[in-house]
């Protein structure tokens, strides 16, 4: 049984517009999740950074949990279990929403920010610690030295590290697939099952997350060379 | 809440339904790690030589691999390997292997980056002082420049090995049977307990992971003294 190949098929007509669809819904959970969790990982680095004990603890385990456990077990956890530990007023909003969407967000953008807050953290050492010190001493609280003076210079070196892992985030949301979200892996999956043209469908989507990916890591050593003047390779 | 449920599922949790059965849970999980790694480790070894090799020949079909790899989400790649295997050998493969190849040639290229860096960091007059004594590239590479490069980026390679072990899960999407797989099974069957089902499997990959983290991070700091004691 020899495979007949037709890419024409998955790429134009209806299933064209899957595709394009399932990438729309890609492009849009990676976005929101790439704001809140750059949002979210910034708190828990300034967190984890701060002097107050119990505040730099839960910052420290929840970056360690989050880390250490598998995203699709987080996906689940958030799909399936969250109604019983969120406030019922919570579950109301997010049931009335797209549910499926917002547990896709709400894993990745938890998943990620354990990362980014590492990476901010890192950042943040990598500034002199008599930074912090002399801007105390010019009579800046702790959070008003933070954002005024050690974030600004600490986000220049952090930016390359960051965008890594929006990348990774947009790669991981292929897995929402499995709670339902049509994203672009889900309308490939969808295609295949459809057409049995498994082949096309899979290599136009691989081609696109690799199209992303390929600009994003170009724009990434663009910077490293021009802002930071680092020769990447 | 119903934790009686989780413990009565805890044994099917940790080994499927072995010995009457399939082997399962949280011991498939580890096999595909284990197995992962130890192919990993190799393939990406032979990748990331490539990659620094001065043939162009040898040194562009890695970095396109590398880079088409790395830019691919891990679950294409596993849809690749089940989804095409019966096109080009005519037959299925069981779905356990074919997971098991997919893992071990993604990890292989994030390997092949590791073995790249780690031999970038070497002094070169290392490799100019093997040449130099009348050793050939190749056993300069064997008995000089891989011993200590390799030392060092053991960290690294737990690391990896720590995403490995949490990449496992989406075995469970082409229904290998581990520890996700597992868990969807058991809060299928019961309906009433997802809550504490899936936060017990969290607890036991999270385990895994932190204690190999922690790990990794003694290592680290061994090693760095190590070196600091050398210079």
């Amino acid at each position: 049984m020899a495979y007949q190949f037709d890419f024409g098929q998955v790429v134009s007509g209806e299933y064209g517009q899957w595709i394009l669809s399932g990438l729309g819904v890609t492009l849009q959970i990676s976005g929101i999740s790439i704001v809140l969790s750059l949002a979210l990982g910034t708190v828990i680095a300034v967190l984890r950074l701060s002097k107050v004990k119990p505040l730099v603890w839960f910052a420290a385990s929840f970056t360690e949990f989050f880390r250490n456990t598998p995203l699709l077990v987080q996906i689940f956890f958030w799909y399936f279990g969250s109604y019983s530990v969120l406030p019922e007023a919570v579950n109301q909003w997010l049931y009335a929403r797209d549910f499926e969407f917002a547990c896709g967000v709400i894993a990745l953008t938890v998943y990620t920010a354990a990362f980014i807050a590492e990476e901010i953290r890192s950042g943040i050492f990598s500034i002199p610690k008599n930074q912090l010190e002399a801007s105390r001493a010019c009579g800046l609280s702790f959070l008003q030295a933070m954002a005024y003076v050690i974030l600004p210079q600490a986000f220049r070196v952090i930016i390359p590290p960051l965008i890594s892992q929006f990348l990774n985030l947009i790669k991981n949301s292929s897995l929402v697939m499995t709670i339902g979200v049509m994203d672009l892996t889900y309308m490939a999956r969808q295609i295949e099952a459809h057409t049995f043209h498994g082949f096309e469908a899979f290599t136009v989507s691989t081609l696109i997350y690799l199209t992303i990916s390929l600009i994003v890591s170009l724009g990434v050593n663009l910077y490293n060379r021009r802002v930071l003047h680092v020769r990447s390779r | 809440m119903h934790w009686d449920i989780v413990f009565r599922n805890f044994d099917y949790f940790l080994i499927g339904a072995y010995p009457k059965g399939p082997l399962g849970g949280l011991a498939m999980t580890v096999i595909l790690a284990v197995g992962g790694i130890f192919g990993a480790f190799w393939l990406g070894l032979g990748v990331g030589l490539m990659r620094i090799s001065k043939k162009p020949s040898l040194r562009w079909p890695a970095m396109a691999f590398i880079e088409i790899i790395r830019g691919t989400p891990l679950l294409m790649v596993v849809f690749w390997f089940y989804f095409l295997a019966p096109v080009v050998f005519g037959h299925t493969l069981p779905e356990a292997e074919s997971a098991l190849i997919a893992l071990i040639v993604f990890t292989s290229a994030y390997i092949a980056e590791i073995v790249r860096a780690g031999v970038e960091a070497l002094p070169k007059g290392q490799m100019e002082a093997a040449r130099g004594t009348g050793l050939s590239h190749f056993q300069a590479m064997t008995h000089i420049i891989l011993p200590q490069a390799l030392f060092n980026m053991i960290p690294s390679f737990v690391n990896q090995f720590v995403s490995l072990t949490k990449d496992t899960s989406l075995a469970f999407i082409i229904g290998v049977n581990e520890l996700t797989k597992a868990a969807t099974q058991v809060n299928n069957r019961t309906l009433t307990a997802p809550t504490e089902i899936f936060i017990t499997i969290a607890v036991l990959y999270f385990v895994i992971c932190y204690c190999l983290t922690e790990f990794s991070r003694y290592l680290e700091r061994r090693i760095n003294r190590y070196q600091a004691r050398g210079r």
